[in-house]
């Protein structure tokens, strides 16, 4: 057992850390959740791929290095501890990639990636609907056989960024006569520009635009933006979900970041010597090590032929947690100060935790409820039986 | 990087449970509570004959170590399977011993290695316990007192403790050992292993509460159903489970970090500490609770696993002091978790 890097590895965070030394922008950009930070956001995306490190996991040919899981855990690492702007490809860097690796044509591939790579396309997700939130097999927008391809009609929501992207991805019933709700759905990448879209963006918990609800009237979209078989949507998805709730929508290096930052804020607030909150700073230190030391040993297994299943419902519910606790202690910390939002001209100069906060406060809900991840732990992992929701 | 058990160390622990399985450990540790300690002596030798007690000793004192890895594989089963004894204070005597050297460890350490003699310890300061587990059994009490180690010559009444089988009693008197800064930080080394070994421990007791627990609630029956299908119920099997999985790896880096040196290992082993005493705590409370007035009852065997839990998350490190460790000289700056963690890896 060890924990040792390689040498090839060490350079490669030297790399990074090098690039981001010199790149980062010194003062942080506007939210990216407003229009101004949106644009930001995707200028800042167009950099990072110019150096080469906007999807370092992807192989080379569609703008990536190829990287192990280990050097994309390093990666995360020496970028949040950079203090990088958040990625507001995201969405389709963790999501939608992974499932055309698994499940898209060469075709798909070759038009998709690289402008995803670049932040030229932007990608939201158009999974919940109004009746389908964790029961999301229920959905009910329909994707209905034309000529060519399929017409889109109903409503989507909750779908990040969908106020200031490009591009969907998302799940509609095809066959509605299919013998279980699972069966006859189909995945579908559509613009969000097209006729027959309309998008509405909904206010976040602090006024931001964050998300946005999607109309869908008789929307057209071809057959090749079907991503595998139609009527095999519910599996195609769930290959995306498996990556959302794992390590690579949230990662450790977020959270040892976060964590740095909250105790360079303890120690301000009270003193090297100081117990206030002590106990819940050492706990998010601690929070953060044991997600990174657990994403080495992932990492570890996957290297020697294993794999990860429902075991990323472990890290869902562990992070969303460590994540609330985390910006709850640093603004217990910040006392009076803690209610300021990050736009305020006296914000304390520490970092955008209040923004961090409403953040945080999604973790528990989005990409799978973490009552739904319970529910996988102690029916795939324990074994228990399956009961009523 | 392959931050696993390999095969070796995985075969040791099945090697130690399949042993501890077989031996009808729960009537050793019940013996144990009631001053009958011949099985839980029996059980000894034969953990020693499977080199358990010899992974604190150093090579030359007839032991094969420190191996800090195999010593939390090791404990991990002696947790899961709620051994009696001073298990924990055997293997950091050893470590005490073999880094003073001397008379002393010449005529322990071949005794502590191969099972012959058990040993407590006592190391007297701010954080720790004035007591000896197991005083009353074991050959040799060894007691830190500042830049003196000494060798007690008897000890006071034994106390009862909230887990039978841990039997704590005040040392007394004794001849000094060794004396000056030496002492001081062979003592330190010795409380990293105690507090490596007890975190170890923990987390073997509270998986072996989850498996327990897991399979009552499977079998437990009400309103016509198994209560194991309740989502009250298997949620808080879940957060069970979550606690004591991100508790693992730290354990695990505790380990490494103690056996290359690394100067960060007092704060690794201190946030393994904390993490797997209060996954371990949890474990107990969560079976306690699903077995319903059962787990409140001192008969089922189960008691002697959900009284261990909270004695072993105070011993050697409570959380307080270990937390307070874990934050203790942070380099300031964004340095990276990481890097505040292993000097190794910044």
């Amino acid at each position: 057992m060890d924990l040792d890097f390689t040498a090839a590895e060490d350079a490669f965070r030297a790399g990074i850390r090098d690039w981001l030394a010199s790149h980062v922008p010194p003062a942080p950009l506007p939210s990216l959740e407003t229009a101004e930070g949106f644009a930001a956001h995707r200028e800042w995306e167009r950099a990072l791929f110019a150096g080469g490190w906007s999807v370092v996991s992807w192989p080379e040919e569609y703008g990536g290095r190829g990287s192990t899981l280990l050097e994309w855990l390093i990666f995360e690492e020496e970028y949040y501890r950079a203090g990088a702007p958040g990625r507001v490809s995201q969405n389709g860097i963790s999501l939608l990639a992974p499932t055309l690796f698994e499940y898209g044509t060469d075709e798909q591939r070759a038009r998709v990636l690289p402008p995803m790579a670049s932040g030229e396309v932007i990608w939201a997700q158009a999974w919940s609907e109004p009746e389908a939130g964790s029961d999301l097999a229920s959905l009910r927008s329909t994707a209905v056989r034309s000529e060519g391809g399929w017409r889109l009609s109903g409503q989507k929501t909750w779908s990040s960024r969908a106020a200031f992207a490009d591009r969907a991805f998302g799940l509609f019933r095809s066959d509605p006569d299919a013998e279980r709700p699972h069966r006859g759905l189909t995945y579908l990448m559509f613009p969000l520009d097209a006729d027959g879209v309309t998008v509405r963006p909904i206010g976040r918990l602090d006024g931001k635009p964050a998300f946005a609800e999607i109309f869908l009237d008789d929307v057209f979209v071809p057959d090749e933006d079907v991503i595998g078989e139609p009527g095999q949507g519910w599996r195609v998805a769930m290959s995306t979900t498996g990556n959302e709730r794992g390590l690579t929508l949230r990662s450790p290096g977020r959270f040892t970041a976060a964590a740095d930052r909250l105790a360079a804020l303890w120690r301000g607030a009270a003193g090297p010597g100081g117990t206030a909150l002590r106990d819940r700073v050492a706990d998010a230190v601690i929070g953060a090590r044991a997600y990174q030391l657990s994403a080495y040993a992932h990492a570890s297994r996957i290297a020697a032929g294993g794999s990860i299943g429902a075991e990323s419902s472990l890290n869902k519910v562990f992070w969303s947690e460590l994540d609330i606790a985390l910006h709850e202690t640093a603004l217990d910390l910040l006392g009076p100060w803690g209610e300021l939002s990050d736009e305020a001209t006296q914000a304390p100069a520490h970092g955008s935790w209040a923004e961090g906060y409403t953040f945080s406060l999604a973790g528990p809900i989005y990409a799978g409820t973490n009552e739904i991840q319970r529910d996988i732990i102690a029916e795939r992992l324990l074994g228990l039986p399956k009961g009523r929701r | 990087m392959r931050f696993l058990p390999d095969a070796e160390q995985r075969e040791f622990a099945r090697t130690l449970d399949g042993m501890l399985g077989s031996a009808g450990t729960p009537g050793a540790v019940r013996s144990w509570a009631c001053g009958d300690h011949g099985p839980g002596r029996a059980l000894w030798a034969r953990l020693a004959e499977a080199g358990v007690f010899a992974l604190a000793v150093p090579e030359e004192h007839d032991g094969l170590g420190l191996l800090p890895v195999e010593l939390a594989v090791a404990f991990g089963e002696l947790g899961r399977h709620a051994v009696p004894g001073p298990l924990v204070e055997t293997a950091a005597a050893g470590a005490l011993l073999g880094r003073l050297g001397g008379d002393a460890a010449r005529a322990w350490l071949p005794r502590l290695a191969s099972g012959e003699a058990v040993a407590s310890l006592c190391v007297l300061s701010s954080e720790g316990s004035p007591y000896a587990l197991d005083a009353d059994i074991a050959d040799a009490v060894f007691v830190v007192d500042g830049d003196t180690v000494r060798l007690a010559e008897s000890h006071g009444p034994v106390q009862p403790s909230a887990d039978p089988a841990r039997r704590l009693a005040r040392p007394l008197g004794g001849t000094v050992l060794e004396r000056g800064p030496k002492v001081a930080a062979a003592a330190a080394h010795a409380v990293e292993v105690a507090a490596l070994a007890t975190a170890a421990q923990g987390l073997g007791l509270g998986r072996a509460l989850l498996e327990r627990t897991v399979e009552y609630v499977r079998r437990r029956t009400q309103f016509g159903v198994a209560v194991g299908s309740f989502q009250a119920v298997k949620h808080r099997l879940a957060d069970t489970l979550i606690a004591l999985e991100f508790a693992q790896p730290l354990v695990h880096s505790a380990a490494l970090a103690l056996a290359a040196g690394d100067p960060a290992s007092g704060r690794e082993i201190a946030a393994a500490k904390v993490a797997a005493g209060e996954a371990a705590h949890a474990s107990a409370r969560t079976a306690l609770h699903l077995h319903g007035a059962l787990g409140y009852t001192a008969e089922p065997d189960l008691s002697l696993w959900i009284r261990k839990a909270r004695p072993l998350r105070t011993a050697w490190g409570d959380p307080a002091a270990c937390r307070a460790r874990v934050l203790a000289a942070a380099p300031s700056g964004p340095g990276g978790v990481t890097g505040w963690f292993s000097a190794a890896r910044v």
